[in-house]
């Protein structure tokens, strides 16, 4: 009979998270399943048992093999308990966290019998660093099993011996590769690199496990591929000079990536040298003392922000009442085949799988519609994201058409025609005539207020807009707005379906330009004032990457499109009057046909090799500028970013987002605000909301009075409050 | 199958895909592809709860050896649930009636109560074989030892061992090809060039005609192909401009010297597809579907296939009519398969011939005079081409919808098949 027991009988009445069983075999299975959680994390009282586990196993002679595996089916260990970092008051404090926790794996890895890890589902972080202390690997082939280090992405680095164990397993590149990118593998990919001994499918996981005990209790494994990864291996190992070659070209390379404003990659970086170099206990100390620091950044800090942030977004049904269940989607209609129609459907029918009756006016456009989407999933395919079938599924899970055949039982209708009120009011129309009356009418309106479209509808409760951002299938964010007369369940059948699709939706109230293109136009039109003083589109765009956003703003303009931004303007302007002026130099450019990206040229020059990395220098003549004027970056950054913050406060301010948390979610994953700094309401508490005030004041006595700082910035400087609890 | 007291069997609902001529729109699909694209639009376009499809038959022709079961294939493919029972028929050019008369058999006899029948070719991407004797050494060389083993059965080969086999329309006993069958019978029943070109150009005017009135758009689908998703509404094979001094200018395909068939007044090589849903009458009735209309009656038949191949249609038609209770003379519609002109003009040759009746169908009576103003009224094969296993799907489909334009009524189809196969189906609406 095998016995079962948990780490602390009789202590507690509360189950923990580790069992034991140690099976007639000699083999003692230690299970992790962490209660209340739908996926296992590392904390302190997983630490502690483990702990007690290890002392009660080593002094147990009977015992010839352990075996890690996890007690819930299809996740392993998605990681440590990120609570329990975020608690820590000092450096020395995680410091000594990720000690404790690199003492346990130690005692892993040294253990005198085999220790196996039995990988099904997420292995990730903290888990895969204690699969990396085991003595062998198996993991199933299931879909679900991902194996990563994703520390570098909240600003921290693999702190439980990652930054050791995985160079020495699987070569430098490959492990420089995977800690400073964060990726998830999967199965394949990970045995094809060596950091997992075997992939088999599920039903025998544990069978194969106690093979590889086995095989560890015989002798030696020997690990490593073809001669090539071997010659590799050797080079780097053996020859210092290959090393530091190899350490040279990540650290380029991070630094490119991070402009200076992660400190985490660089700490990685070093950390695994310190341990090629020195040994593995100097590499392990200088592991722990950079987890610690970084642990304190306030870099990591606002990640850490970010991730709870989000998490917490996913339980987000967007109503109050706590009883509204959202509709199941069982079909889904778009209305316009164009950019934003096909990346809806790719999103609807890859990520969702839910059919998609896509409907155009023109057959052409079906055409560029469904190859758009046809692309991007021989895209996945070519990634091996999708098997072979599901690729075949998911192309035939969009029928274009160009009636409204197929359209009468449909559950939601998305239009993502031009942005033009008469057309969505025949939408709005045509939708009702043809489909049933219970039918969802999404209007994925970037600046037209829901209400008025939904003025031309018999049942405006069933009309909704879903605001996505181009191009679909990479923004993360979608803004879900509801009118006043939105049925809550229809509500949370869009903000579920959105999570379906794979987005991050935020709520927000009906009006002008919503959130995030509202916060984001009066900071593209400082950059066209900015533009007008003399400042060179170039200097101006290069500040603000610099600064940490993924592009500049007028590449950014040139992306939406200039005819866009002509359309919405006015609108703005008419909302919130003078301090939402259109620039003349958009209208300039619409008179020259410079539409951006989609007309080869804006302010950049599109097409060629070179195809907008370089600013058309016609632009300046055009718009009757010499960029002669000299600015600092900081000086850029600050004109141009502080009307952002000043408008995301009114947002709050106005209910147009319910809390500050959206705001920050938000402008992060629809803009790419720096995530390094939290979104603009972490960033605005952390430089003090006085200072944001002083600084709109300033610039609203010497530039002008579109500076104003909002009255709750006023108020909020005065008291003075923030807007997260410090 | 006769028809009695028992319940009809409804047609609720049927598409094809536009036809296209040999290595033209769907150079690059293979049948099961060309098959789950018109099942998944009809099913789309019907809204039909896919579990309601309890089997499917689907049928090809020219096999991809590497799916044979082709229904299986489409079902998994097409999003109709997994557990939908499926396999594949085929009966030459007339595998989708076959396919249909499936479905519709098992409705009757209450095995199922809805079904799904169809059928795809192409003659665009096809398995181009080995020659046997190449394919069995290279057998033998893969089961043997040693090399010299291995080489052994290589010796006995001849240059033209290496050459390709590709897929001939020909039958495998007789070794007739269509085309040859073709024109024996316009040879062997004096159906002369001129009556062939005329009647092409007829089924040419007639096909365009129902494309220009905005007949078909209802039952033919837009597909989206290749690389570019290129759209194709309509049937590339059909001349609206073409004219008998054009047809006569065609230099004879088969026999150069003394023939008559060209490629202007036969069938071209086609891909395609069609599917139709089937359902018991009172089921369609409870779930609200309008039928299209119903399968009154069918049947199938064979002929000697060394002479006269194609004159299965006359074998079949008074059996089929004897099914329904019904005379030639009585039917709205009569729409029969244009595999050559010549084929079908002399099928209709002896239709109203008393010695023909006795002697070949012993029958009293003969089948009947064709009234040519109910004859293939929206044009036939030649026009719209034919892919082999999707014209039934195609006939069936297309005559409903001209019974329902008409108001109502009765009608045949029937088609001739490769072997001396012959099939016949009667249709009703009302």
């Amino acid at each position: 009979m095998a016995r079962q027991e948990t780490a602390a009988q009789g202590e507690s009445t509360r189950r923990e998270a580790l069992s034991l069983e140690l099976r007639d075999d000699g083999i003692a299975c230690i299970r992790i399943d962490c209660p209340g959680q739908s996926q296992n994390t590392l904390g302190r009282a997983e630490m502690d048992q483990a702990s007690r586990l290890l002392d009660r196993l080593e002094r147990d002679e009977s015992v010839n093999g352990i075996i890690f595996m996890s007690g819930k089916a299809g996740t392993f260990i998605a990681g440590a308990d990120i609570h329990m970092i975020e608690a820590c008051k000092s450096a020395a404090e995680a410091s000594a966290l990720a000690g404790e926790g690199q003492a346990i794996f130690q005692r892993i890895a040294g253990f005198a019998v085999p220790v196996v890890a039995a990988i099904d589902g997420a292995c990730l972080g903290g888990g895969l660093e204690l699969a990396l202390a085991c003595h062998a690997r198996v993991c199933t082939d299931s879909d679900q099993t991902r194996l990563g280090q994703p520390e570098v992405q909240l600003g921290l680095l693999p702190g439980g011996g990652g930054t050791q164990r995985l160079p020495r397993l699987i070569g430098l590149p490959a492990a420089l590769d995977l800690m400073l990118t964060g990726k998830r593998l999967r199965s394949a990919q990970a045995q094809r690199l060596g950091l997992v001994d075997d992939r088999v499918p599920e039903p025998i996981l544990l069978e194969t496990a106690l093979q590889w005990v086995a095989i560890c209790q015989r002798g030696r494994i020997r690990r490593g591929g073809g001669w090539l990864q071997e010659l590799t291996a050797w080079a780097l190992r053996g020859n210092p000079l290959g090393r530091a070659a190899v350490l040279k070209q990540a650290r380029k390379q991070a630094e490119a990536r991070t402009k200076g404003n992660y400190p985490a990659p660089a700490r990685l970086i070093e950390c695994v040298e310190r341990g090629l170099s020195e040994g593995i206990e100097q590499g392990l100390k200088a592991e722990a003392q950079a987890f610690g620091e970084l642990a304190m950044t306030p870099q990591a800090r606002q990640l850490i922000n970010l991730y709870f942030a989000t998490s917490a977004m996913k339980k987000d049904t967007g109503v109050a009442d706590p009883d509204v269940e959202p509709r199941a989607l069982r079909r889904v209609g778009v209305l316009g085949a164009g950019l934003m129609g096909a990346g809806i459907s790719f999103v609807t029918a890859v990520r969702a799988k839910v059919p998609v009756r896509l409907k155009d006016v023109e057959p052409n456009g079906l055409a560029s519609g469904l190859k758009y989407i046809n692309e991007r999933i021989d895209q996945r395919l070519r990634r091996q994201a999708i098997s072979r079938f599901e690729a075949e599924r998911a192309r035939h899970r969009v029928t274009p058409t160009l009636d409204f055949s197929g359209y009468r039982g449909l559950d939601l209708v998305i239009e993502a025609v031009f942005e033009d009120l008469e057309l969505k009011h025949r939408m709005v129309r045509e939708v009702e005539a043809n489909c049933n009356a219970d039918v969802i009418f999404a209007s994925n309106t970037s600046s037209l207020p829901l209400a008025r479209i939904a003025q031309a509808a018999e049942r405006p409760q069933n009309v909704i807009g879903l605001h996505y951002f181009s191009p679909v299938e990479r923004m993360p964010l979608l803004e879900v707005i509801a009118h006043e007369r939105t049925a809550p369940e229809v509500t949370a059948t869009a903000m579920a379906f959105a999570r379906a699709q794979g987005k991050t939706p935020i709520m927000v109230r009906d009006g002008a330009g919503f959130y995030v293109n509202r916060i984001l136009a009066p900071y593209l039109n400082e950059a066209v004032h900015l533009l007008e003083e003399g400042v060179a589109i170039d200097r101006i765009d290069q500040a603000l990457v610099r600064f940490g956003f993924p592009v500049g703003p007028f590449k950014l303009l040139d992306e939406v499109g200039i005819d866009i931004i002509a359309k919405v303007a006015p609108v703005l302007h008419e909302a919130f009057g003078e301090r939402m002026r259109p620039v003349s130099a958009i209208e300039r450019m619409l008179e020259a046909d410079r539409l951006g990206k989609k007309s080869g040229r804006g302010f950049y020059r599109y097409g060629g090799k070179r195809s907008g990395k370089e600013v058309d220098q016609s632009i300046y003549r055009l718009l009757a500028v010499s960029a002669q004027q000299e600015m600092a970056d900081a000086a850029i950054v600050e004109r141009t970013l502080i009307l952002m913050l000043n408008e995301a406060a009114r947002c709050l301010d106005e209910g147009v987002i319910r809390q500050a948390r959206d705001g920050d979610v938000g402008a992060v994953f629809g803009i790419g605000f720096p995530p390094f700094l939290g979104g603009p309401f972490r960033y605005m508490d952390s430089r003090g909301l006085d200072a944001v005030a002083s600084t709109l004041a300033g610039f609203e006595s010497s530039v002008g009075s579109r500076y104003a700082p909002a009255p709750v910035v006023s108020a909020m400087a005065r008291e003075p409050r923030r807007f997260y609890p410090g | 199958m006769r028809s009695g007291a028992v319940e009809r069997i409804a047609v609720i609902g049927g598409l094809r895909t536009p036809f296209a001529r040999q290595l033209t729109a769907y150079r690059d699909l293979n049948p099961v592809q060309l098959g789950t694209l018109v099942t998944n639009e009809l099913l789309t376009r019907m809204e039909l709860d896919p579990k309601l499809i309890e089997r499917v038959v689907f049928g090809q022709v020219l096999a991809l050896p590497e799916a044979p079961n082709i229904a299986r294939e489409v079902v998994l493919r097409a999003g109709l649930d997994p557990t939908t029972d499926a396999y594949s028929v085929t009966r030459a050019c007339a595998t989708s009636f076959q396919a249909t008369a499936d479905i519709a058999q098992a409705i009757r006899l209450g095995d199922i109560e809805a079904g799904l029948a169809g059928g795809a070719d192409t003659t665009s991407v096809l398995p181009i074989r080995l020659s046997t004797r190449l394919a069995s050494a290279l057998l033998q060389a893969s089961k043997a030892k040693t090399l010299p083993k291995r080489l052994a059965p290589f010796r006995a080969l001849r240059p033209k061992d290496l050459m390709p086999r590709y897929p001939a329309v020909r039958d495998y006993t007789t070794e007739l090809s269509m085309g040859e069958i073709g024109e024996q019978m316009a040879q062997s029943h004096g159906i002369t060039r001129a009556q062939q070109d005329e009647f092409a150009l007829r089924s040419h005017r007639l096909a365009h005609q129902a494309w220009e009135t905005g007949k078909l758009d209802g039952e033919v689908m837009h597909a989206f192909v290749g690389e570019e998703h290129q759209p194709i509404h309509r049937d590339n094979n059909i001349r609206g401009d073409t004219s008998l001094e054009a047809l006569a200018k065609l230099k004879p395909a088969f026999d150069r010297r003394h023939g008559t068939v060209t490629a202007g007044n036969s069938t071209p090589l086609t891909d395609g597809a069609s599917a139709l849903v089937l359902m018991k009458d009172s089921r369609a009735r409870v779930l609200g579907y309008e039928p299209l209309g119903w399968i009154r009656s069918w049947a199938f038949a064979a002929v000697n296939p060394f002479h006269d191949a194609l004159m299965g249609p006359s074998y079949v038609t008074p059996i089929a009519l004897e099914r329904a209770g019904l005379r030639l003379e009585e039917l709205t519609l009569i729409d029969i398969h244009e595999a050559f002109a010549s084929q079908t003009l002399a099928n209709l040759k002896y239709w109203p011939d008393p010695k023909f009746a006795r002697e070949q169908l012993g029958r009293k009576e003969p089948i009947g005079e064709v009234d040519w103003e109910r004859l293939n009224v929206l044009g036939g094969s030649i026009a719209y081409g034919h892919p082999f296993a999707a014209t039934g799907g195609r006939m069936i489909v297309q005559t409903l919808r001209e019974l329902r334009r008409r108001g109502g009524g009765t009608a045949l189809v029937t088609a001739c098949a490769a072997g001396g196969l012959g099939a016949a189906m009667v249709l009703e609406v009302a």
